[in-house]
This record gives C-alpha cells, sequence and structure tokens, in this order.
C-alpha cells in the first residue's frame, strides 16, 4: 500500500455526501426550483451529530451497532475498489468476494438494527431489504465474473487496471451490459427510484427510510452518512469501466471525479423522470439487471 | 491408535453404566456425561497427534466374520473428519445433563447417554474402518443409535412419525451402499478398502456405477436433495444436543463416506464432478428457500443444514471437475473449500442447535412467532446465537465467510478456464452462492430478529431465563471458535494441505502450492477485518462521547400515530419472509389458509401456514403408499402361526441349497 492509493479512499470519504448534494440539486433543478445548497448533506450531518437520541422502548445495544458497523464495512470498502488514477489502497487474490462480504455484513447489521426496535414498520422495511438484496447478491457476482472473464484477473485492481480502448473495443456488449448491470445495483443498492423513493413520506411505500425511522440524533447521521458512501462505492464501480488506464494519473483522477458528478446528474434525472415502481415490479428489475450480466458472460464463451 | 481405542471404550462403557442405573437417573447422567465429554477429549487427543505428523497408525486383526477383515486406520482425513465428531460430542455432552434435567421422565433421560454416547463411538468407527463390512457394520449402528434419540418424546405422534421417516430415509440410503460394496467386494475377493482401488483400476468402467452408488447412498446421509426429508423431521424431534450432534457431525460421516470413495475411485470424470455441482446446487438454494418458509425455529436449522451440505457438495464438485479438467489449482481449492466448510458448519451449527435448545429450555418452544425480545432475558445466548446467525450466513469476520471465500474464489478462479465448460461451472457456482448467501442473511435476520430483538410474543417469552452455566459453556466455546476460525485464516489454510492433498490425491507440494496465494489473501483480510472491528469500536466510542454531552431517552416507536400497540402487531416470522416466499411459490409448497377480516365492525381473522416438505409430500408419501398396496398382497402369507413360519424358513433353506448345488 502507497500514501498515493489512499488518496482516492479519502477524497470518496470527503466528497461522497456532496453525490447526495448533486443529486438533490439536479432533482430541484429538473422540478423548476433552486433546491437546496450542495453542502446541505454536510449540514444536516453536523447538525444530526450534535443532537441527543432516542431510543424505543425495548432497544438493546444492536440497534446502537447497526449503524457503527454499516459504516465500518463501507469505510473497508471503500479501501478495496479501485478509483481512475490512483487504483485500490489495499489490493489482493480475491478483494472481488471481501467487497461482497462487506456489504452483506452492513445490510446485515442494519437489518438487525431495525427488527431491534420491535416497530412493525422498521420490519416491514428490514423484510422488503433482504428480499431485494437477495435478488441483488447473484446480480453483483454475475457482473463481476463477467468483468473477470473479459480481462482474465480475479482481483479488483488488476480487473480495473486491464480496462483499456482495446478493451472496449473487443467486448463492447459484455462491457456495456455489465455497465447497465451496475447501474441499476446503484439504484437497488442505495433506495434510488425506481426502486424506493428517499423522499416519500408513506411509510407504507418506503424500504429503506422505513428500516431507519426510529434512528435518532448521531446514529442517523452515520446512517446517511454510511449511505452516500455506498453510493460512491458502488458509483466507483461503474465509473471505473471507463478506460482510463494508462492515461496520466492526474488527468485519470480528475476524469473519474467528473464521472462521478455525471453519474450523480444522472441518477437526479432519473429520479426526476421516473415514478417509483410497484413493489412487485422491482424484482423483475433487479433480476432484469442480473441477466442482462449472465447475457453478457454468455456472449463472451461463444 | 490405543488412544482412539480408550477414547472408545470410554464412551461405551459409560454409555452401558448410564443405561444400567438409569433407575438412579441422577449418578447415571453424571457418568454418561462423564464418558462422553472424558472420552471425546481423549479421541480428540488422537486425532490431533495425527495431523500434528504422528505416522497414520492401523490396526488389523483376523476376525471370525466371514467376508470380512477388522481393519481400522487413521489417516489425516479420517483424523480431520474425527475432530467435528469428537469435538461437538465434548461440548454436547457438557450441555445436554443440565438440559435433560428438567425432563419428565428422568429415566429415559438417563437411558439416553448409551445412545448419544453409542452414536459418537459409531460415527468415529465409520471413519476409521477400513473394509467393507466393518464400515457397513458400523455404519447400520450409526443410522440406529439416532433413532432412539428422535423418538425420545415419544409420547407426540409427530414424533413417532418423525422417527419412522428417519429409520426408513437411513436404510434406503444403506441399500445403496451394500450393493455398492457387494459389487466391489466380489470382483475384489476381499473386502479391504486398499484392494478395492485396484480393482477400480482394472475395470473402469465400474467406476461411474460406483460412483452413482455412493453419491446416492452417502447423499442420503448427508441430506442432499431429494433424499433430505428425514432431516427437517428428525432434527426437531430429538433433544437438542442430540440435534446438534446429528447435523454438526453425522451428517459430515456422510460427506466423509463420499470423499473417501472418490480417493479409491481413481481419475475422476467431468460429468462427476457436474453431478455433485448439480445436486449441491438444488440442495443449496432449495435448502435455504424451505428454510425461509418454516416458523419452527430448529426445523429452519434442519433445513439450513440441507443448504449447508449444499455449499459442501458444491465444494468437492468443484475439486472434482479441477481434477476431472486437469487444473491442479481448481481442485485443491474446491476440495480445501468443501472439507473446511463440513468443519465450520459443525461448528455454527451445532452452536445454533444448542441455542435453539437454550430456547427451549427457557420459553418452553421453540416456534417464532411466540418468542421475541429474548437477548434482554437471556444475553448470553443471545449474543453466542447471533455470532452463530452471522457465521452460517457467511458473513465476515466469521468462521463460514472463510469457507466460502475458498468456494466463491475457486468460482472466479473457473472462470479464467478456457473451455465453455468449465466457464459455465464457475457461473453456475456462483449463481448458486449468490443466491444462497442473500436468502440465508434474509433467513437468519428473520430466526435472531423474530426470536431475541423487539417485545416477547407470549408469556412464556416473557419469563424466560437465562440458560445454566454449562449449557453457556457450550455454546461460548463454539461462538469463540466461529471468530478464532474466522482470523485464523492464513493459518488455517497451509495447516489444511495434507489433508486436501488426501482427498484430491495430488501431490502435497502441488496442493500447498495451490492454496498458498490464498493464504497471502487471507493474511490481508484478517487485517482488514481487524481494521473495521477497530474502526467500528472508534466509532462506538466517539458516539458514547457525544450522547453522554447530548443525552439520551427513551420513548415509544413510532407507531403512525396508534395509541395502544401490543407486541402482538410487531411484523411475524411469517410476515417477514412472506415477500420471498411468495416470490418463489413455485418451489416452495407453502399452504395458506386466510380467514379475512369482513363487514364494518370485523371481529376476528386469522392466518395459518404450513410449509411441508414438497419432496415429502410428492414424492415419498405416494411412492411409499404404492409400496405398502404392493406389500399388503403378501398378506396372504401372513397367518400369525409361529409354526407356519419355522415351514418358511426350512422352505427358504431347501431351495437355497438346491440352487447352490446347480
Amino acid at each position: 500500500m502507497h500514501p498515493q492509493n489512499l488518496v482516492a479512499p479519502v477524497l470518496g470519504l470527503l466528497l461522497a455526501p456532496l453525490l447526495v448534494g448533486v443529486i438533490n440539486r439536479t432533482k430541484a433543478l429538473v422540478a423548476g426550483r433552486r433546491g437546496p445548497p450542495l453542502v446541505q448533506p454536510y449540514r444536516d450531518a453536523w447538525k444530526l451529530f450534535r443532537r441527543g437520541a432516542v431510543y424505543g422502548e425495548v432497544t438493546t445495544a444492536l440497534v446502537r451497532l447497526g449503524p457503527v458497523l454499516n459504516l465500518a464495512t463501507l469505510i473497508m470498502a471503500m479501501l478495496v475498489v479501485p478509483f481512475p488514477g490512483t487504483g485500490a489502497a489495499i489490493s489482493f487474490t480475491g478483494d472481488l468476494v471481501v467487497l461482497v462480504g462487506l456489504f452483506a455484513l452492513g445490510r446485515f447489521s442494519t437489518v438487525l438494527a431495525a427488527l431491534d426496535t420491535g416497530s412493525s414498520f422498521e420490519g416491514m422495511g428490514a423484510s422488503r431489504e433482504v428480499y431485494f438484496a437477495a435478488l441483488a447478491e447473484p446480480a453483483l457476482l454475475i457482473a463481476l465474473a463477467t468483468l473477470t472473464r473479459v480481462t482474465h484477473a480475479t482481483d479488483l485492481a488488476a480487473i480495473y487496471g486491464a480496462i483499456v480502448i482495446d478493451t472496449w473495443s473487443h467486448a463492447l456488449p459484455a462491457l456495456a451490459l455489465v455497465g447497465v448491470s451496475f447501474l441499476v445495483l446503484e439504484l437497488v443498492e442505495n433506495s434510488r427510484i425506481p426502486v424506493d423513493d428517499p423522499t416519500t413520506h408513506l411509510e407504507l411505500t418506503m424500504i429503506h427510510e422505513v428500516m431507519v425511522l426510529d434512528h435518532t440524533g448521531p446514529d442517523l447521521g452515520l446512517i446517511q452518512y454510511g449511505a452516500a458512501l455506498k453510493l460512491w462505492v458502488i458509483g466507483t464501480l461503474l465509473i471505473g469501466l471507463a478506460p482510463l488506464h494508462g492515461v496520466d494519473p492526474w488527468v485519470a483522477g480528475v476524469a473519474g471525479l467528473s464521472g462521478m458528478a455525471v453519474l450523480a446528474v444522472v441518477i437526479g434525472m432519473i429520479e426526476s423522470a421516473m415514478a417509483r415502481y410497484r413493489m412487485t415490479t422491482v424484482p423483475q428489475f433487479i433480476v432484469g439487471a442480473a441477466t442482462l450480466s449472465a447475457v453478457a458472460f454468455i456472449v463472451l464463451l461463444v | 491408535m490405543t488412544v482412539l481405542l480408550t477414547a472408545l471404550a470410554l464412551l461405551l462403557v459409560a454409555g452401558v453404566a448410564a443405561s444400567a442405573l438409569r433407575a438412579r437417573s441422577d449418578v447415571a447422567q453424571r457418568i454418561g456425561q462423564a464418558g462422553a465429554v472424558l472420552g471425546s477429549l481423549v479421541g480428540m487427543g488422537a486425532a490431533i497427534s495425527v495431523l500434528c505428523g504422528t505416522k497414520p497408525a492401523a490396526l488389523v486383526l483376523s476376525w471370525p466374520m466371514p467376508g470380512g477383515g477388522l481393519h481400522i486406520e487413521i489417516d489425516a482425513l479420517s483424523a480431520y473428519f474425527l475432530l467435528p465428531i469428537f469435538g461437538l460430542s465434548a461440548l454436547t455432552g457438557l450441555y445436554g445433563r443440565r438440559y435433560l434435567l428438567g425432563h419428565e421422565d428422568a429415566t429415559r433421560a438417563a437411558a439416553s447417554w448409551f445412545h448419544l454416547n453409542l452414536l459418537t463411538a459409531a460415527m468415529a468407527l465409520v471413519v476409521v474402518a477400513r473394509d467393507g463390512l466393518l464400515f457397513l457394520l458400523t455404519w447400520e449402528l450409526m443410522a440406529l443409535a439416532p433413532f432412539f434419540l428422535v423418538i425420545f418424546n415419544d409420547r407426540l405422534a409427530d414424533v413417532r412419525q418423525a422417527a419412522w421417516v428417519y429409520l426408513a430415509a437411513a436404510h434406503l440410503g444403506t441399500a445403496f451402499l451394500l450393493v455398492m460394496f457387494i459389487l466391489l467386494a466380489q470382483l475384489a475377493g476381499t473386502s479391504d478398502f486398499t484392494d478395492f482401488a485396484g480393482v477400480l483400476r482394472v475395470h473402469p468402467a465400474l467406476s461411474s456405477t460406483v460412483f452413482v452408488l455412493a453419491l446416492i447412498g452417502f447423499g442420503s446421509k448427508a441430506g442432499i436433495v431429494p433424499a433430505h426429508v428425514w432431516l427437517p423431521e428428525a432434527h426437531p424431534a430429538a433433544p437438542s444436543h442430540a440435534s446438534a450432534l446429528m447435523s454438526g457431525a453425522m451428517i459430515k460421516v456422510g460427506v466423509y463416506g463420499l470423499v473417501r470413495m472418490l480417493t479409491l475411485l481413481g481419475a475422476p470424470q467431468a460429468w462427476w464432478g457436474w453431478a455433485l455441482l448439480v445436486a449441491g446446487a438444488a440442495s443449496g438454494v432449495l435448502g435455504v428457500l424451505y428454510a425461509l418458509a418454516q416458523h419452527d425455529l430448529k426445523r429452519l436449522l434442519a433445513y439450513h443444514s440441507v443448504e449447508n451440505i449444499g455449499i459442501i457438495f458444491m465444494g468437492i464438485g468443484v475439486g472434482v471437475l479441477g481434477l476431472a479438467y486437469d487444473v491442479p489449482a481448481l481442485a485443491a481449492l474446491g476440495f480445501a473449500a468443501g472439507l473446511l466448510h463440513v468443519v465450520n458448519h459443525a461448528i455454527f451449527k451445532g452452536l445454533l442447535f444448542l441455542g435453539a435448545g437454550a430456547v427451549q429450555h427457557a420459553a418452553h418452544t421453540v416456534e417464532l412467532e411466540e418468542l421475541g425480545g429474548l437477548l434482554k432475558r437471556m444475553p448470553w445466548t443471545g449474543a453466542c446465537f447471533l455470532i452463530g446467525s452471522a457465521a452460517i450466513v457467511g458473513l465476515p469476520p466469521l468462521n463460514g465467510f472463510i469457507s466460502e471465500f475458498l468456494l466463491l474464489y475457486a468460482g472466479y478462479a473457473g472462470l479464467l478456464l478456457p473451455t465453455a465448460a468449465a466457464a459455465a461451472a464457475g457461473l453456475t457456482l456462483l449463481v448458486a452462492m449468490g443466491l444462497i448467501g442473500g436468502l440465508a442473511a434474509a433467513c437468519f435476520a428473520k430466526a435472531f430478529g423474530i426470536v431475541f430483538l423487539g417485545a416477547p410474543r407470549s408469556g412464556e417469552a416473557e419469563h424466560a431465563h437465562e440458560a445454566p452455566w454449562p449449557m453457556l459453556a457450550a455454546m461460548a466455546g463454539l461462538a469463540l471458535l466461529c471468530i478464532v476460525i474466522g482470523l485464523a485464516g492464513p493459518v488455517i489454510v497451509p495447516a489444511l494441505a495434507a489433508i486436501v492433498a488426501e482427498a484430491d490425491g495430488l501431490p502435497v507440494a502441488q496442493t500447498s502450492a495451490a492454496l498458498a496465494p490464498m493464504s497471502a489473501a487471507f493474511a490481508i483480510m484478517t487485517i482488514i477485518f481487524l481494521g473495521m472491528v477497530a474502526l467500528a469500536v472508534g466509532l462506538w466510542v466517539w458516539r458514547g462521547w457525544r450522547l453522554a454531552r447530548a443525552g439520551v431517552r427513551r420513548a415509544p416507536v413510532w407507531g403512525c400515530g396508534f395509541q395502544h400497540p401490543t407486541a402482538r402487531m410487531q411484523y411475524t416470522a411469517s410476515s417477514f419472509a412472506q415477500p420471498l416466499v411468495s416470490q418463489f411459490r413455485l418451489l416452495i409448497a407453502n399452504r395458506e389458509v386466510i380467514a379475512a377480516p369482513s363487514g364494518y365492525f370485523p371481529t376476528e381473522a386469522s392466518y395459518a401456514s404450513d410449509s411441508g416438505d414438497p419432496f415429502l409430500r410428492l414424492l415419498f408419501v405416494p411412492t411409499f403408499r404404492w409400496f405398502g398396496r404392493l406389500a399388503a398382497r403378501l398378506n396372504v402369507i401372513q397367518h400369525g402361526h409361529i409354526h407356519v413360519y419355522v415351514l418358511y424358513v426350512v422352505a427358504t433353506l431347501i431351495a437355497l441349497l438346491a440352487w447352490a448345488s446347480l
């Protein structure tokens, strides 16, 4: 691990909430409003960190542990995902499996924290979260499998390091389909429209938001910061597909950061243009993403 | 070898003594427990000494039995499987006496030690037997002893039914093994394992037949779909410590049998690997889906055994494919993943069954919808159960993740192979493991969340109490192992090489070289996980410090403004799993009875669901009914007069003699 490899994770930790700011600003502009300032997520976090907390009557330590552990897994995930220009902070054989494991641990702790409140709403959110996650996990594994087959590498740094213009020219359909899968996963895993509406006010239609309904103060701040980090990590998987390797690291890094900003704008546009799917349509959306990657894989075989 | 025989003698003598003294149940239970714990610890010593490099010991005695010799031997593979057998037996022994203490029939509880210790001894003997006849005899002993444990509460009709299902399934599997050993012994002229290998080299065409017989025979003991139907019946019926031993150790003896036969069969064919991979994937996915639909904690755990056996079979399947495609690295990875998961599953499934037993002990039920809020009432049991749940789901940094990492990595490594068939195998593995991982997380979020979190859903759960210390000690020991193995990957994987080499038949050096990159990866992973824990602790301290200044209070949770919420309004196990169960309704036969509320002032409404096993209902019950009808026709020769039966015996003897003299 070299010091310069830590640049990307540190930038991610600092800039991730900005992604949320860009998404919200885009949505506001499309709707004809001025919208909150880009730094609003930082202000919210700062406000929440200074607040006290209220806990449900039947809760145990798990409700407090959930947000903390979730954030810790995402910070670690930040270290293994490569960023254009700087690569990954830590890279080793099979680190893609560890990434999947870290996501699973973060989700499990969030779900148990929700069930700890004993509230029916939280139970409902937790139930939906594990439902969609159970379909999203194979989708992520297949997308990574297709990338493995394209680049003949089994660690994330080598996979993303091998994607150059030439890779795109001979595996265009596969990479494009994987890119679409990652975009769908970005929306699913981060509870964005059309899977979940982060701004809805009706508990019955929520997934992620209803799970964290009874979290307050610093815990809620940690959850919101964790959500921004997750948006960043999966976004990096998508942006990394750009053939930026071999380019000057500064150019690649700046292009990567601009890519993240564009991704946030795209998510904002999708959220403005689409309505939330009915709960029964969401599985088809996720399985569709998995199928796209599987098709890409099969195309590579023949 | 003497150490192992001492261990067996201790187990059996204590078992017989407990059975003989059952009238004085307290003394008998103590003797049975002492024998189980001491005997198992001595047996552990024998296994560990072989694993540490003592020369494999063998014992060959002449035996007056026709067609068989008494040949037992401990090599690295046997010693490795002895670890979960003796390890779990020692801990379930420690746990069992306090668990049985409150049982209404003290005499029967005392006598159960005989069957428990007999089961341990029989499993150990199967694993060291090197002779077909001895293997079958000890196998039968191992099949019979649990019958008496399953039928422990024989006043309940369900329990009697479960015991019969178990007995029938156990013997159907044995029938295939009987054919297999007779086939081999006939060609070899002896029933010694060492001679079998030679025969199969001479008759390679026989290998596939033997493989199929072994897959069905050993697969049904291990609980592979569709021969899994006995697990969800037998495990919930038996006392919890017996379930732990059966699920943790006994079904692994089926895996052992398969691996041992594979070492004798010579160069494997690709379709064997595919058969194991597909059978494993089907068991894994169906097992976890059925588990999701359950609302009896022990039935749920039993179905997870089906799932985990599926994972183990997928590992062995990848290993066999690696051998067939001549990729030694893949073979080593597959066998390493499968074999490591054998021990890991023994640890966390043992822990979870003991945890379910503690819940049963405290709340007198394992019905999920009656439980809730137990973490506050039994914090230690809850913490152990949580660790076991996270481990079985395959979450880092626990032991389940280590073996699933090896398997998933084998899947990705398989994708790189040039042939499309190998890449397709890798993708099959990854899709199955992805589905299993997500569904298992859902299932254990449900199992732990509904039982231990929220508010108690019944008076029994409200007044639950923490388990006594011997039960806690057994669970804590297993929970500790989950953590230690999870972090000790860089040490464990190299140590596994010698055992894996025994199973895949490749030189130890080659296997070690194939596993070396894994050890390096685990070293980095351990650092990452320790960093993650340190980070979490840091964040925890920071938020504690913030909250100490800002203040904390407790309040009712948000109920949409409803004024009088009750514990029964919480999400239940059924409602939690409902979306997934209905998504996979084609595979899960969940039968629902709904009485919906109606009218302006609804008074009553009810919902009941029953997730019976579709394989039992649609495959086995009709088949056995048909056989039953067929067998009923033989009633004409059944009179109940002994002299007529003696006549049948004489007639059969004469017929056989006539046939032999032809």
